[in-house]
């Protein structure tokens, strides 16, 4: 089975509910996949032992001087201008790159080669029962979903895969969420909360992913997101209150549920909620 | 000799845009008749490599050399394999920078004097 | 003219609330929100919208249904897995072209493809450009180049003195688009493990750039320790330090109220965010 965990705003504790509901899941084998690739973060929460790592690439043309022709057909369809003819001269430029293939698809002499282009790596590493994959997107690169692929091929079909996705609601948050079978939405009762929270919802209805909300740093305030979930029929899986002593343990780099045991209970509640959803 | 002046005008008047590939237009300054045209930075629309779109541009029309203020790595590579001579540092209008031009008072670019993806 | 681009790599530090709260303090400013894929300034500002446009992203392919002979080699050929049943799934879509030039029977057809809207609008701080990205649209960088283009000709027009612009978060494309070419790069920070994880990464990508990077610690006293850290890690950069803002809940309280920090009344904070300004000022002006 697979959960992803979404939430329109960054912030909202996205990475705390991955973490602990990873955490409280003791009848199966948990794989926690941080597909945050731009931030990744739960390792931050989960320090084990580190068993492999992968470096993840994506094709990209390298031009075959002795066969090019220089009919300027590669710099004519590559769109991203990735690849163009200047006199005699071809030029790629790596970092404009979209490993679409158009230029060595349609080379009509066969001149354009594929080549490897680092991305960014993928880790494992084992906390107990939790196998941690963490994408992490080698700084320069703005091409999220691809590793996020990459990372979500992990995926232990046999177990539990928790899927701890992006923020916002654009290209690398749908990658997160698309195929999971149901996804938790990390939100706060402020404004930012709900409006962020709209766009995430119109997200994963949009991929026909069932979702629920958890509502963290719950408190006296603003009470628009329990209207809005109500108003669309939306599940509310859990309230986390507004407390210093989570704010506390998250900054130190600690699993709320090691903190505070009591809470190991609740987030086990939660797994069970989302299993009677699925 | 053709030369291009990346500008927010249509004129000889009109101030020069230190962006190269995200310029509106061009002023194309023909030496040999002493006549100018205006042309549009159809490079600057690209979503992806606009300078480098802007530089093919350039080649295109057979430009022998532009006039700008900051050039990034990727266009600097591009007008260079196109053969286009690259001065920068260009203020004011495009007719001033022009006049600088012809005293050689403007710098010839050696390398890229802009990070890339600077010409938003 | 100058401009500030605030930033802070991972989400929920307060960028938003501290972009605010910096632009009820300047006088003649032109506000900015890139966060396009999740905008959230204008909920502070309460913007009222004098100008709404229509934003383009890339062509996104279409097969023609008649044409199409369904010898499948558009879904052999798609690298972004975007075709399925013959049909593109505009979604998954990147635009590259490469089914419309290899279909045998010239059945893909390019077309227009409307990704979201920005907006110019009036606030009490004064004009403010803003945007919103349709759901899972890409090419939000493309957008942010749009927002800070509007905002540069705003700021001439009005002869105004700065754009102060709340940034994207993350590392990525829109965050690339939102710093390229902006004079200062303050990044909001709080004293967490996770945000420090982030601080050295944005502020590696900041570097790229040559704009002045100077870091603001928010929630400080949350852990006086990681903030002690962060300081250890500013110093080791080279970047100062110019704001210290208190974890208070006017904070939260301001957000719930619609409102920036600064115009709650009796917010402790209010002096650490004025002292953050005349940094930034000193810095920039």
């Amino acid at each position: 089975m697979r959960i992803s965990i979404a939430s329109g705003k960054g912030g909202t504790g996205k990475t705390l509910v991955a973490t602990n509901l990873a955490l409280s899941i003791s009848d199966q084998p948990v794989h926690l996949l941080d597909c945050d690739v731009e931030e990744p973060n739960a390792h931050v929460f989960l320090q084990g032992d580190h068993i492999d790592q992968q470096v993840v690439h994506l094709p990209i043309p390298k031009v075959n001087q002795a066969k090019c022709q220089q009919c300027s057909k590669c710099s004519d369809v590559c769109v991203f201008n990735a690849i163009a003819l200047f006199d005699k001269i071809i030029l790629t430029f790596d970092d404009l790159c979209h490993s679409c293939g158009a230029c060595w698809h349609l080379c009509p002499h066969n001149a354009i080669e594929k080549i490897d282009k680092e991305i960014g790596a993928i880790d494992k590493t084992k906390v107990d029962n939790i196998t941690l994959i963490t994408g992490k997107l080698k700084i320069g690169n703005h091409a999220s979903p691809p590793l996020i692929k990459k990372v979500k091929g992990q995926c232990n079909d046999g177990g539990i895969n928790i899927l701890d996705g992006p923020p916002g609601s654009s290209c690398p948050a749908m990658e997160a969420v698309e195929g999971t079978d149901y996804c938790v939405m990390v939100t706060e009762p402020t404004p930012f909360g709900l409006n962020d929270l709209r766009l995430a919802v119109d997200m994963v209805t949009a991929l026909g992913v069932p979702c629920g909300v958890v509502i963290n740093r719950d408190g006296p305030g603003n009470v628009g997101v329990l209207d809005y979930c109500r108003e669309k029929g939306i599940k509310l899986l859990m309230q986390i209150p507004m407390d210093d002593r989570i704010a506390k343990s998250y900054a130190k780099g600690t699993p709320l549920v090691k903190e505070e045991p009591a809470y190991r209970d609740k987030f086990n509640q939660l797994y069970q909620v989302i299993l009677g959803e699925v | 000799m053709k030369i291009a002046i990346s500008t927010q005008g249509e004129n000889q008047s009109s101030e020069v845009n230190p962006r190269l590939g995200r310029c509106e237009r061009f002023i194309i300054h023909d030496t040999d008749t002493g006549k100018s045209n205006v042309v549009e930075n159809g490079g600057r629309l690209s979503s992806s490599g606009a300078g480098v779109a802007t530089a093919k541009m350039l080649a295109d029309l057979g430009v022998n050399a532009v006039i700008t203020g900051f050039v990034g790595p990727k266009a600097f590579a591009a007008l260079e394999a196109a053969g286009i001579k690259i001065f920068i540092g260009a203020q004011g209008t495009v007719e001033q920078s022009l006049k600088l031009y012809q005293d050689n008072k403007l710098d010839e670019a050696q390398s890229a004097n802009a990070g890339a993806h600077s010409g938003i | 003219m100058k401009e500030l681009t605030v930033i802070s790599g991972k989400g929920g530090t307060g960028k938003t609330s501290i972009t605010a709260a910096l632009a009820t303090l300047a006088s003649d400013a032109v506000i900015c929100d890139c966060d396009v894929d999740a905008a959230n300034l204008h909920l502070l500002l309460s913007p009222k919208v004098n100008n709404k446009a229509e934003f383009y992203g890339m062509k996104k392919a279409l097969i023609n249904q008649d044409e199409c002979t369904q010898c499948g080699q558009c879904v052999e050929l798609c690298n972004f897995d975007a075709i399925s049943d013959y049909t593109v799934n505009s979604m998954a879509c990147e635009g590259c072209q490469l089914c419309h030039h290899a279909c045998p029977s010239g059945a893909v057809e390019m077309v227009d493809h409307l990704a979201g809207h920005w907006y110019i609008s009036e606030t009490q701080c004064g004009p403010f450009v803003h945007a919103k990205l349709g759901i899972a649209e890409g090419n939000s960088g493309l957008l942010v180049a749009e927002v800070r283009k509007a905002a540069r000709r705003l700021a001439e027009e009005g002869n105004k003195s700065i754009i102060i612009t709340d940034g994207p978060p993350g590392i990525g494309c829109p965050v690339i688009s939102s710093l390229a070419d902006t004079n200062m790069a303050l990044v909001v920070t709080e004293p967490t493990i996770s945000a420090i994880h982030d601080l050295e990464r944005i502020v590696k990508v900041a570097k790229n750039f040559g704009c002045y990077i100077a870091v603001c610690i928010n929630k400080y006293n949350l852990n006086e320790e990681n903030s002690r850290y962060i300081e250890g890690i500013s110093r080791k950069l080279n970047i100062p330090i110019v704001g210290r803002v208190s974890y208070d809940p006017v904070m939260h309280e301001a957000i719930v109220r619609n409102m920036p920090v600064t115009l709650v009344p009796k917010g402790k904070v209010h002096d650490e965010i004025k002292t953050l300004w005349a940094q930034v000022q000193k810095i920039l002006l």
